[in-house]
Formats: structure tokens, sequence, C-alpha cells
């Protein structure tokens, strides 16, 4: 089974913050986003493409570092590519993504860059975040704009906003849009990540809807907080009981693929090929947790 | 060789950062520093030959720079000298 990266807890960093930006790699995060959009003043754009490229060329950090860059299509987005892809980050984030031609210009770009500074084909990833109605419609086209994309993610605050309504702590009104995202995700074979929490000290609220995204299938979730990283990474990670219950499921399947048995059966219960699969990614999962 | 246009500004005064304003010299003048930080003794000569290794690499040759460091680290010393100087020349 292919071993993915692990993106349970993607973590905001402000790009023009110095001291955030040393110390991003420090809280566990799966991914690092330093965010050179809405977190930097129209004034301080230039500043903070300057710093995080800095950083990323400077720094040492433990984990996948992304940049989330201004959209393509404002003064700021191309300046942006222009000062952190020579730094070579792991990936690009793209706000606002409403169709396939922005993905393949920055695809354009990037490529341009890896020939230009002799890094790898393809070894720049991107990503692209679904923020209005219009993007949600063409979620799969974008999906599968690029080669180096991996994951579509869920900007909640602004589509809430493009939908003309508000967010609810039970997520009502975001339900459509995950639900089409992680199929297009899905469909495109990337990771689909949730939006972001705002209100870091409403614990119960954020753990309730982090349960709630990885019962639907997303991969992980955009955070704002260091606090919120554990909680995601606790909530994704598999139990020390569904670890057994897995190993159990693989060690039956096998036994009755060497005895030729026809159908399989675990305290009672059939064991089909679904099963197997489900019980190889709890595996997976967990080993690549222990990576 | 590259000239500076007008005397700018980049960085803050926050903890960890550095605000660094650059400003036009007369040529063949040189770069000169003036320099206050907490760390005077043990990183003030790193910081200054820092920051003029990063003019020169932009092809600074002459220049009035002051740096209020509190406590950078060499990224954002460089980071926050490339932004001034872009806006210096822009």
């Amino acid at each position: 089974m292919q071993q993915e990266r692990l993106r349970r807890a993607m973590m905001f960093m402000p790009g023009n913050n110095p001291a955030m930006l040393q110390n991003a790699g420090i809280y566990g995060a799966d991914t690092v986003i330093f965010d050179l959009e809405d977190a930097v003043a129209i004034s301080e754009k230039d500043a903070a493409r300057h710093l995080v490229a800095s950083a990323i060329r400077r720094l040492k950090y433990p984990c996948e570092v992304a940049v989330r860059i201004n959209h393509i299509q404002t003064p700021y987005g191309l300046e942006d590519l222009k000062a952190v892809l020579p730094a070579q980050p792991d990936l690009i984030r793209l706000p606002k993504a409403e169709n396939a031609r922005d993905i393949r210009d920055v695809d354009e770009i990037i490529a341009a860059a890896e020939k230009a500074h002799g890094f790898a084909p393809g070894s720049i990833k991107m990503m692209a975040a679904i923020e209005t109605a219009k993007g949600l419609l063409q979620a799969y086209d974008i999906a599968t704009a690029s080669p180096r994309m991996v994951a579509l993610a869920i900007g909640g605050e602004d589509f809430v906003a493009d939908l003309k309504t508000t967010r609810s702590k039970e997520g009502t009104e975001l339900f459509a849009a995950r639900s089409h995202l992680l199929l297009a995700a899905r469909a495109a074979g990337i990771n689909a990540i949730d939006t972001v929490f705002s209100n870091v000290n409403d614990e119960e609220t954020f753990i309730a809807e982090t349960k709630l995204i990885k019962q639907m299938g997303f991969d992980g979730k955009s955070v704002i907080n260091p606090r919120q990283v554990r909680l995601v990474q606790e909530i994704f990670t598999p139990t020390e009981k569904e670890i057994r219950q897995a190993e159990r499921i693989i060690a039956a399947y096998k036994d009755a693929l060497e005895h030729n048995s026809g159908v399989i059966a675990l305290d009672g219960k059939m064991i089909d090929t679904p099963i197997v699969i489900r019980a190889e990614r709890v595996l997976a999962y967990a080993a690549a947790v222990r990576r | 060789m590259t000239k500076l246009l007008r005397t700018a500004q980049a960085g803050t005064v926050e903890s960890t950062d550095i605000l660094i304003t650059v400003a036009p010299a007369e040529d063949g003048t040189g770069v000169r520093i003036e320099l206050s930080t907490p760390t005077l003794a043990q990183y003030g000569e790193h910081i200054k030959s820092l920051i003029a290794k990063t003019l020169s690499s932009y092809g600074i040759e002459d220049a009035v720079v002051n740096a209020n460091d509190k406590g950078a680290l060499d990224y954002t010393i460089e980071a926050r000298v490339t932004t001034a100087v872009a806006r210096a020349t822009r």
C-alpha cells in the first residue's frame, strides 16, 4: 500500500512575524503554512514574502512547509511566487481557486522556477482552497488541473459568506460544500482538508467539528493555533483498540487465504474486501503516525 | 552597481525583529552602519557584517544604514535588508 504523507493538522503562521516563523516547527503540525495573504497588511506584502523566503532558505523545519500566496490574479500573487519559489517550499497553497486555468498558470510558473534553479521537476507541490460556490462547482477540474495538486481545502468563512449565510456550531451550512469537496478530492486521488475553526477558546465545538469531518472522510484540517494541532492529531490517530482489531482482521484474512477458505468470519462478522482494505489503511496510518 | 534612490525602512521593533533604515550616500563614501542592539558585545560585528554583505549582494556600495535590532536571527536581518533595498530602489 502506498504510504501517503500525513496532513492532519496544517497550521497557518502569519508571514511577516519573525518570532512565529522561527518557532513554527516546534508545535508538531504535519504542515506549516506561511501566510502571505490574509494575515499580511497590503503595505507589508513585500516584507512578508522576503521574510518567508529567507526563513525557508535558512531555517530547518521538521515538517512540510507550505506558503499561501495571494491569488494569482491580484498584483501580489506573481510577486509572491517570484520571491518564494527560489527557496523551494514543499507546497504552494492557492486561495480562492475558481477554475482550472489558475492552477495551470501557477503550475507553469513553478515548472519554470524548478528548471531555473535546478530543482527536481514536480518537487514543489500545490494545493488549492475552495472559497466560493463557483469554485466548488469546479472542484474536480481544479483538483485534476495539475499533477502537482496534492490537496483541496475548504475556506469556510469566505464560503459561507458567498452562500449568504453564517457559520453555526453544527456546520449545517457547510454540509453540501464539505461533501462535494470530499467527493472531488477522492475522485482525483488527493487529500481533502477542512476549514479553520477560528474560536480558539471553544475547544468543545472544535473537537466536535473535527470528529465530524474525520467521519466524513477528510484527511485533516487547517488550524490557526498550536493548541489545535494536538487536538486534531489525537482525533485522527487510530486508537490502540482500532489498531488491534485491524491486525486481527488482516491475520484472519491471511489465514483464510492460506487455507483457501472462501468466506472469512471474525467474531461472527463477515470479513470482505472493503473491510480488509480499511484495516490495511488503519495499520498504514498508524505506521505513518509512528514515523 | 545599484544606487539607493531614497530613504526606506523595513522591519519592526518587536522582539526578534530588526528595523532597518537605508539612505543614499555620496559616491565613494562606502557603507556606514549605525547599530543599536541588546547584544552589541556578542553579535555587533556579526550583524554589521551581515548587513554589509547583504547590501553588497544587491550591488549597493554606498549607503547610510540605521539598524535597531531586537534580537533578530540572521534570516530576519537578511530579509529586512532585502525589503529596505527593494523599497529604496524602486
